[in-house]
């Protein structure tokens, strides 16, 4: 849908009205179930921010964001829908899994962390390859084969974990614990040993890896070839072939990429925490990257930014559970819809209002600087 | 062998069951899609309604109210998802995904509120669900081979919207292949503009045709939860939403053979509980998760064209916006 | 009624007004697509609107048949006045339409199509029986109009004709005594068209009202008793056909004299630069797009190729352009051939100097939401002044752009602009300021001129003209036989994916063409 607003009200104004929205409608609900919405949102934004270690917990949910946001984003240049993030972030984990088990002890923890990082990136390439073939040369709809790729991803994480992977003696599904070392450096050890005070939370250098995807990210769609290749196809896949590309070639390798992408989740879940493959580690956020791109509007920038939100909604949603009787962390997968609802499919909603509201001041200032004159 | 053609009749009653909301939601799919509207959102409709009906039941104990409810507030969803899809033109897969998380925390976040039981809504007595019934002779007719166990266990003690199940398909069939509105709500899934065009509006039918998936869904959730169920657990629709949908595409977006892939995957789910920790003659043990995701195998092969051809409705995932 | 009688003087006439517009306008945006327009057709006469594309009369048909609604104005329909404001009122006045791109639903068959939204007329319980009773009623209609269409068959198994046969007879089903069709020949054989005109006078001859939406003047001329010009939103004039000719409704149309043959001169060519023997394709169904085409294209020349759309030239386009591989025969330019084996694609083409501007700007042309500079770069954007293989370098694409559009003046002249935002003039003139940019030795050129204004026509037609001085070799495709027979310095006929054989400048003109574009040797 084609916009006659000026950029700064499309992608910087409109996106904040649609969260805006989300967030008035939360809040009636919240005031329905008899607590007061502001508190909450207090409660929520202490509980990301303030207290001590919140903002490492925040930026540690931010950076699954980022990559499942980037993995999105990429996809869609393409117009392609990959719903597959939690499928390709659980292959990317068994990916991880594998290496770390198989080598760890027999080379030094390092080595396995550096070959850890892009097999987490191959698996999860692979698990959005298959879709992508699957759409290039049989016609078959992304949307549905990527959602069923996330069921088949989740049977085998559940068969895995129960079975050839199972930690001996171990009830709970997972994996044996991975060798001393085999983790990726948290951010408060770098920080203290370089001297820098940092309190203690789960964020690690996978948040560095993520910035630097973004920049990747950034590049690989508008400074490269393959880029502009990437967005053509999508827009239309006959001038693609026309100036000599494979629109199929090109739906398979974005895929790849995109599943790449969200599969190297994984290393912030499982290599920078758990240090262990478990079931569930992927809990919504392949999903929540959907969002993250619409908000993000495809674009590394504005997908970090949406990242910090979603972060600080997942950590903050967290204190609401100590904070509240009545409210539990499930209160953000219910925002978190709402958002995806307004930012999402509807979009466009207040465009119309915006457009007329705009050119309403706009012709006024016109007119008032036609009388001055 | 008695005892095996015992445990094969269980098997296919427990497969009736288990395939119930499933078909009630594939049902559900053919209408909504065959209109032209994606619709991923059964899972999420089927959540709300499952919550609903188990929290009405509770606080009134009227069953039919608790079901009125549950239907309620799945059209109400559908409204929401053609208010997005429809009116306002948006993405139809991002709607349906939006609606699903709303479930999802929505229905944990007003149980906490209500119950104070993590989630869950208190445990729902005979009295209040739809209880299984037994057909007059079930008990006499246990005694006769055969044909008597397949009565006495297969055909009687279901619960009526077992029943109501197997007669929406065939209504879904009259209705969207025999009708007058299933001829226009099959063509401006084809091809809007020759609705339009023929002075009929594409945003009514569309309309009517999400408002009857609400209605299906909203069935399907209160099966599951004071049917099939006594009373509400989160996520209780546990993906089932998406098996549906993968029922309804592998049926090709036909009712009847919709009816009989809700059935192979509903056969899967409860021979996979049947299996669990059996040792099989030569096979050993199989591993239950591998057979539960065949659905989802099946249809991707069956997408790929590999086993006949999908063949979805032309205007599908495309709002309806007349051309300048 | 004979067809005499409608040619009284315009206005004079006693006959009752099937319809009458009086002040229609209609905005769409900054464009007024229609502006003040006025118009009365008489009942039972064959009533003809021309105009060139993107003159209004698409707009103004759809407001007759409620697509859009005129934001002023008032329409009468037999004398009475009525507001129309959806499709449904529009039916319910008589008024049918057949429109350009079939509003039929390819799955269902005839009967079903034709039915939908009127299925069950009086009497009728169930689908079933009204199917019944429909069938009845269609048999006799169609045997009164002439006509006659499987009514089971499915719609997607029919040809084009048929099609348009069954979109004709579900507007009389509905009970239109007022028929519009809305460029109904463009897709059409010259045999279905014949045949469409002669089904149409039938109509008129059973009293019903035909409009008749075309830019095509030799069927204005051949059929319709009246006709009305509109040019940029306006309604220009409204003419007996009898009193007019084609020049005259020509000029009316463009509004000044069309300058034919303009800057035509004779053309010096030289040494062959593509060799194309026995092309063959067929398509995936097994049918024959193109059968045996062979000709030699020299440096120096324009050849053109002339033909109804459809007949293979689409596909000629594309072999020749590397874009769908031939199933049998060959090309040969200098020592590469291309052939069903070389698998030789697009980007192999370009290497050799063949430059081409593709039929469809919009879906192959260029990419709409890209930048205009973006567009300017699509095939060559990895050129060296604009990139590498590996990178991207939007500064390098927008200076080109930039200088691309100084040359070919292009307006506006911002490289930064989405291609979207273009008029249809200045997109051509972008797509063909990148290919002629390259310095081909070869210029493939399709439909250069489609919804292309008429300064930009003039433009274009130069620069073609200049690029042959400059010794390239430039095959001209176009469905307009004026542009081929202005342009041309030999001609080539295609008729059925057939070459129906290769005329001289001095031997061609519009009858002779004409004649072998129809399939007459």
């Amino acid at each position: 849908m084609s916009t006659t607003l000026p950029r700064w009200i499309d992608v910087g104004l409109l996106p904040l009205i649609n969260i805006l929205a989300a967030f008035i409608v939360s809040g009636v609900i919240i005031a329905l179930i008899g607590e007061n919405p502001f508190t909450a949102l207090t409660v929520m934004l202490k509980g990301a921010f303030v207290y001590k270690g919140a903002l490492g917990y925040t930026l540690f949910y931010t950076t699954n964001f980022i990559f499942t946001g980037l993995a999105v984003a990429v996809a869609f240049h393409a117009m392609l829908f990959n719903i597959g993030g939690e499928g390709q972030a659980m292959l990317g984990g068994i990916g991880i899994g594998v290496v770390a088990l198989a080598l760890g002890g027999l080379v030094p923890p390092v080595l396995v962390v550096l070959l850890a990082i892009p097999m987490s990136a191959l698996m999860g390439a692979i698990w959005g390859i298959i879709p992508g073939w699957l759409q290039a040369k049989r016609g078959s709809h992304i949307v549905i084969t990527t959602i069923m790729f996330n069921f088949i991803a989740s049977s085998i994480m559940v068969w895995l974990l129960t079975g050839p992977m199972l930690r001996e003696g171990q009830i709970s599904p997972e994996s044996e614990h991975f060798a001393d070392g085999v983790l990726l450096p948290q951010m408060h050890t770098l920080f203290n040993a370089m001297g820098m005070e940092m309190a203690r939370s789960p964020l690690n250098l996978s948040f560095v890896l993520a910035l630097v995807m973004s920049v990747v990210g950034w590049a690989l769609i508008w400074r490269t070839r393959l880029g502009y290749t990437i967005r053509a196809t999508g827009h239309s896949e006959k001038a693609t072939i026309y100036a000599g590309h494979s629109p199929q070639k090109i739906i398979m390798i974005t895929m790849a990429i995109s599943g790449a992408l969200a599969g190297m989740m994984a290393l912030n879940e499982i290599l920078g925490v758990q240090q262990k493959v478990i079931l569930g580690f992927t809990s919504g956020y392949g999903f929540t990257g959907i969002a993250v791109a619409l908000m993000g509007r495809n674009h590394p920038v504005g997908i970090l930014f949406a990242s910090l939100l979603f972060g600080a909604l997942y950590q903050g949603g967290a204190e609401l559970d100590f904070e509240f009787q009545n409210i539990t962390r499930e209160m953000v997968l219910m925002i978190q819809g709402l958002i995806i609802l307004f930012s999402g499919a509807l979009v466009y909603m207040f465009n119309p209002m915006l457009e007329r509201i705009y050119h309403r001041l706009t012709r006024g200032n016109a007119l008032t600087q036609e009388e001055g004159a | 062998m008695a005892d095996l053609w015992l445990q094969f009749i269980l098997t296919i009653d427990a497969t009736f069951r288990v395939a119930t909301p499933l078909i009630l939601c594939a049902m559900a799919g053919i209408f909504s899609e065959r209109s032209g509207i994606i619709d991923i959102s059964l899972e999420g409709k089927m959540l709300m309604a499952a919550f609903t009906a188990a929290t009405i039941a509770a606080l009134t104990s009227s069953p039919l109210l608790a079901l009125g409810a549950a239907v309620l507030v799945s059209v109400v969803f559908s409204l929401i998802h053609g208010f997005a899809c429809i009116t306002h033109k948006g993405n139809q897969v991002v709607s349906g995904l939006a609606i699903n998380i709303l479930a999802s925390g929505l229905t944990v976040t007003l149980g906490i509120a209500i119950f104070s039981q993590g989630g869950q809504t208190p445990y729902l007595s005979g009295d209040q669900r739809f209880s299984s019934f037994d057909l007059p002779f079930a008990e006499a007719a246990r005694s006769v081979p055969i044909l008597g166990t397949i009565y006495a266990e297969l055909i009687s003690g279901h619960n009526i919207l077992v029943w109501v199940a197997l007669v929406s398909v065939a209504l879904t069939g009259v209705v969207v292949m025999r009708t007058r509105f299933g001829l226009r709500l099959r063509a401006v899934g084809e091809k809007p503009e020759a609705v339009d065009t023929a002075g009929i509006s594409v945003t009514i039918l569309r309309y009517q045709a999400v408002v009857i998936a609400g209605v299906l869904c909203g069935i399907a959730g209160a099966y599951l939860s004071i049917a099939h169920g006594a009373g509400f657990v989160r996520e209780m629709t546990a993906g089932k939403g998406y098996i549906a949908l993968a029922a309804m595409i592998f049926g090709n977006w036909r009712p009847l053979q919709a009816l009989y892939a809700c059935l192979m995957f509903g056969f899967l789910d409860a021979l996979a509980a049947r299996l669990q920790g059996v040792d099989l003659p030569y096979l050993g043990q199989i591993s239950t998760d591998l057979i539960l995701a065949l659905p989802y195998v099946l249809t991707v092969v069956f997408l790929a064209g590999f086993i006949g051809k999908a063949t979805p409705p032309a205007a599908i995932g495309t709002p309806y916006v007349k051309e300048r | 009624m004979t067809v005499s009688s409608s040619h009284k003087a315009k206005g004079g006439d006693d006959l009752p007004l099937a319809i009458s517009l009086s002040g229609v306008s209609k905005t769409f945006g900054a464009v007024r697509a229609n502006d003040d327009i006025s118009l009365t057709v008489q009942s039972g006469c064959i009533h003809g609107i021309v105009g060139e594309n993107g003159a209004g009369k698409s707009t103004l048909v759809s407001i007759l048949y409620g697509f859009y609604q005129a934001d002023q104005g008032e329409i009468a329909v037999d004398g009475k006045p009525v507001h129309i404001r959806s499709t449904y009122d529009a039916i319910a006045v008589g008024i049918g339409m057949v429109h350009q791109h079939f509003m039929l639903v390819p799955p269902f068959s005839v009967l079903e199509n034709i039915i939908l939204g009127h299925e069950i007329k009086a009497g009728a319980r169930n689908l079933k029986e009204a199917k019944a009773q429909a069938r009845d009623e269609l048999i006799a209609l169609s045997e009164t109009y002439g006509l006659t269409v499987d009514l089971d068959a499915r719609v997607e198994d029919l040809s084009v004709g048929l099609q348009q046969r069954v979109e004709i007879l579900k507007a009389l089903y509905r009970g239109a005594r007022i028929l519009i069709l809305d460029e109904p020949t463009g897709v059409l054989t010259p045999q279905e068209t014949v045949q469409l005109i002669e089904v149409l006078k039938s109509h008129r001859d059973q009293g019903v009202t035909v409009l008749l939406i075309t830019h095509k003047l030799r069927e204005i001329m051949a059929i319709t008793d009246h006709v009305s010009v509109m040019r940029g939103g306006k309604m220009v004039d409204h003419l007996a056909t009898a009193t007019t000719s084609p020049e005259e409704l020509a000029q009316l149309m463009v509004g000044r004299k069309v300058l034919v043959n303009a800057n035509y001169h004779d053309a010096t060519p030289a040494g062959v630069q593509m060799q194309v023997s026995d092309l063959t394709l067929t398509g995936a169904s097994g049918m024959p797009l193109l059968r045996g085409i062979s000709f030699d294209l020299k440096a120096g020349e324009i050849l053109g190729v002339a033909g109804v759309s459809g007949n293979g030239q689409s596909e000629l386009l594309e072999v020749l352009s590397g874009i769908t591989a031939p199933t049998q025969g060959q090309v040969t330019i200098g020592s590469t051939v291309i052939s069903p084996e070389a698998g030789l694609s697009p980007r192999d083409i370009k290497a050799l100097g063949v430059a081409h501007v593709p039929e469809d700007r919009h879906a192959m042309g260029m990419v709409l939401p890209f930048t205009a500079a973006e567009s300017a770069a699509l095939g060559y954007e990895d050129q060296p002044a604009l990139g590498t293989s590996m990178w991207f370098r939007p500064a390098a694409i927008e200076d080109h752009c930039a200088s691309l559009m100084r040359d070919y003046d292009i307006r506006p002249g911002n490289p930064k602009l989405k291609s979207n935002l273009f008029s249809g003039g200045n997109q051509q003139k972008l797509v063909l300021a990148r290919e002629m940019s390259a310095a081909p030795r070869i210029l493939l050129v399709g439909q250069p001129t489609r919804g292309v204004d008429i300064g930009a026509i003039e433009f274009i037609h130069q620069q073609l003209i200049d690029m042959r001085d400059q010794g390239c070799a430039i095959l001209l495709i176009s469905v307009e036989l004026d542009e081929i027979l202005s342009l041309s310095d030999r001609v080539m006929v295609m008729n059925a994916g057939q070459s129906m054989g290769i005329v001289n400048k001095a031997d061609a003109n519009a009858q002779s063409i004409g004649l072998m574009m129809a399939g007459v040797q």
